[in-house]
């Protein structure tokens, strides 16, 4: 055998060698890749003291801004472990940068699944990119959870029964928008802006489902001269303008809107109205160009002195994160990494793919979000309403209750649950 | 000649073939998925070898050709129901329409490539490159816009779902679709045709003077190289990425295309297989020199996002002066002199 095929070698030398030579090459290159996470226990991933969890992030490119949330969920994974971690092992969350492109987290999330042997994946940024990867962590069975993204396509479980979202998806924040639109401003013209993408495309249909929207505008994330779809709403006559934007486009929407003089109420997703974040790009212009702005929220917001969570997640981007910028990513990280925790525990000591997914789908997980997740074995959605706030003199003010509601026809109502305070220790329950 | 040249090519490929599948069948699920993405841009860099070294034009947009059969292989396989998954028939069909769309697409750039010459060559075909983007929002309803196509996964065949996991299953159909590009463009570039190729390189009056229609072989070479290159697309797409998305097919993957080619040694397919592996694997090594170098995170970030390009181009500027003939050339003349130094050894012995 062995020497058969090295005659085989001897034999293509003249012509075809290259092909052996870059088979061995890579042979050789794939081996010192390395295989981790040497499972003593049943799962992959899952050792006697330790739990290695997977996350695509945009470290770089047009969603960089949000860079902060793995961050702060390694700060809080990093709090968490000092305080004895959960049934006794830490967790270690491995981070690749997919820069928010569809293409890096095929192979990024392949790469963290297949030779890092996660666990389970935590927390991976974005509608695009995640939905690229569903069907691959489907088929090797790895639990998707909380996936930061307000999609609605995490919900299917019959298709992704180890999927869970998080975030209320985009459509009730958009019902939620709507509602808040048509009591405050009932005869105005509304009008949308959105990513186009599902992203956009979920907002604009939980909008519909409560106001008329007059003009549509649409902008691909690659491209960011958006000038063209400004005029067209300012010459549209749009006097609310309701806009599903990432951060980054938040702020260029506003700065072009102000350079043609587009004066409109906005109204903004929550995922892309944090005012320290659009502090990065509109510097000294953001209190003026932020000014009245509509938009809601699902966590406590980062300005919010007095609860109790603020003040835990306070404390440990102190000590744990470098005392980075403390905006809404910051607790957005720190939320979701609590979530992931309070997952984990309640999925008991002998800690499997299946256990952890029963976990979530009994319900109960609750954390930090203002109103109770959906949780159940035939419905994987995250958390079901938010709350609408208004920018005034740079920071969110509330403007409304604590609204629920669910992505169908159902009714926008108060929520009856109040939000959950934090635990004394800061360790999930 | 051409025979002689043939029954060997044939039978270097089958060696070849059976190095690749003992390779595949011995190797963890991550290599073979690595293999797959060696295998799609093998196929692309083989094809512009063929378009640079063999004919003497350039492609600054080889990405988009690759794009054009990664677009074209999802829009066939999600013709299919959308829930189960692709049998082996639908895949071969899938690589083979990737292929066929991009020749054809290569027709009408080809045509305008033949009217270009020196940096308006370059220039037009950078121009394809940077359209990927742009084409695949403004048809974002056909195409998926930035979120672009998913595919359904691939099925092992039935008679080797037992012995093959899925990824040693696309690792051999990449990998013997790469090996195929190989031996036909080898046996092309060999042939008469290949010939005329080289000629119009050579001196376009001359060929001309030979009555040769230069615009025709120029086109003719496009048209060959843009389908190994959407073979290469619909490989990536497919099998690798499992999505047909713009990103993957930026204009960076077109200049590393080019490295590769370049720094192989411009014209050999054997060049074209060794630049392709030094491309993917050169940036990689950097990456993880950098990530080792213990500086704090957003330094490492941010130098394993550019010192790989970076190096690539003192690499570029380095092989061009140094070795014009890239690895491929330099092994070719320092062979026979080993071989020679080995014999005088051998000989005083």
């Amino acid at each position: 055998m062995r020497a058969s095929s090295r005659r085989q070698v001897g034999l293509f030398r003249r012509c075809a060698a290259s092909a052996g030579a870059a088979a061995l090459a890579l042979g050789g290159l794939a081996g010192c890749g390395g295989t981790s996470g040497d499972a003593t226990a049943g799962a992959p991933g899952v050792t006697e003291d330790t739990i290695l969890l997977g996350s695509t992030q945009a470290l770089s490119g047009p969603a960089a801004p949000y860079a902060a949330i793995g961050k702060a969920m390694t700060a809080y994974f990093d709090y968490l472990n000092e305080h004895g971690g959960v049934h006794g092992r830490s967790i270690e969350l491995k981070i690749a940068d997919d820069a928010y492109n569809p293409s890096n987290t095929a192979s990024q999330t392949r790469k963290l699944v297949l030779q890092d042997n996660v666990f389970a994946m935590a927390a991976s940024l974005g509608t695009p990119t995640v939905s690229a990867v569903s069907d691959f962590l489907t088929q090797n069975k790895v639990p998707n959870l909380f996936p930061t993204s307000g999609s609605r396509v995490w919900n299917q479980p019959d298709k992704h029964p180890a999927a869970f979202g998080f975030s209320p998806n985009y459509t009730i924040e958009g019902k939620v928008l709507g509602t808040y639109i048509s009591e405050k401003f009932p005869d105005k013209t509304v009008c949308f802006f959105g990513q186009a993408d599902d992203f956009g495309a979920d907002g604009l249909a939980g909008l519909e489902k409560v106001v008329k929207v007059a003009q549509k505008q649409e902008y691909s994330p690659a491209n960011t001269d958006i000038a063209p779809q400004i005029g067209a709403l300012k010459s549209a006559g749009c006097q609310v303008t309701v806009s599903f934007t990432t951060a980054g486009f938040s702020a260029l929407t506003l700065g072009t809107a102000a350079r043609q003089d587009f004066k409109t109420q906005w109204v903004f997703t929550g995922s892309g109205f944090d005012i320290p974040t659009l502090e990065g790009f509109l510097k000294e212009d953001t209190i003026e160009l932020t000014e009245g702005a509509i938009t809601s929220a699902y966590l406590p917001v980062s300005t919010a002195a007095d609860n109790s969570w603020i003040k835990l997640f306070k404390e440990i981007n102190q000590d744990y994160n470098g005392n980075a910028r403390f905006d809404f990513n910051t607790v957005y990280g720190m939320s979701v990494a609590y979530t992931v925790a309070q997952a984990l525990e309640r999925a008991g000591e002998d800690l499997t793919r299946d256990s952890l997914v029963d976990a979530v789908a009994k319900g109960g997980i609750r954390g930090p979000m203002l109103t109770p997740f959906q949780y159940s074995e035939d419905n994987h959605s995250g958390a079901s309403g938010t709350q609408v706030y208004v920018a005034r003199a740079g920071v969110l003010e509330p403007a409304s209750p604590i609204y629920t509601t669910d992505d169908g026809d159902g009714d926008v109502v108060e929520s009856t649950t109040p939000p959950a305070e934090a635990p004394q220790d800061g360790l999930p329950q | 000649m051409l025979q002689i040249k043939l029954v060997r090519h044939g039978l270097l490929t089958l060696a070849a073939a059976a190095v690749v599948a003992l390779l595949v069948l011995q190797s963890e699920d991550v290599s073979n998925f690595e293999y797959i993405q060696v295998a799609a841009y093998v196929c692309a860099a083989a094809g512009l070898t063929l378009l640079i070294g063999v004919n003497g034009q350039l492609s600054l947009g080889h990405a988009a050709l690759m794009a054009v059969g990664a677009y074209s292989a999802a829009l066939y396989l999600r013709s299919g129901s959308e829930d189960s998954l692709a049998s082996a028939g639908d895949l071969f069909v899938a690589l083979l329409v990737g292929s066929v769309t991009a020749a054809v697409v290569g027709i009408a750039v080809g045509a305008v490539a033949a009217r270009l010459r020196g940096p308006y060559l370059a220039g037009a075909t950078l121009a394809l490159g940077a359209c990927v983007v742009g084409v695949t929002t403004y048809f974002d309803h056909l195409l998926g816009g930035d979120q672009g196509l998913t595919m359904p996964l691939t099925e092992v065949p039935a008679p080797l779902s037992a012995a093959l996991t899925s990824y040693q299953w696309s690792a051999l159909v990449s990998l013997g679709t790469a090996l195929l590009v190989l031996f036909l463009l080898t046996n092309l570039k060999y042939s008469p045709v290949g010939r005329e190729m080289a000629a119009v390189r050579d001196h376009e009056v001359a060929a001309q003077l030979c009555g040769l229609s230069v615009a025709r072989v120029q086109i003719n070479t496009f048209v060959v190289s843009s389908a190994a290159a959407g073979a290469g697309g619909a490989i990536l797409g497919v099998l690798y990425l499992q999505i047909a998305s713009p990103g993957a097919f930026t204009l960076f993957l077109s200049i590393y295309l080019l490295a590769a080619v370049v720094i192989g040694g411009l014209g050999s397919m054997r060049g074209a297989v060794i630049g392709t592996v030094i491309v993917l694997y050169f940036g990689r090594l950097i990456e993880d020199r950098v990530a080792h170098l213990g500086l704090s995170t957003a330094q490492t970030d941010r130098l394993a996002a550019h010192l790989p390009l970076a190096a690539f181009g003192v690499l570029l500027i380095v092989v061009m002066l140094a070795v014009p003939g890239g690895i491929q050339g330099t092994l070719g003349r320092i062979a026979p002199r080993l071989l020679q130094l080995m014999e005088t050894v051998g000989g005083k012995k």
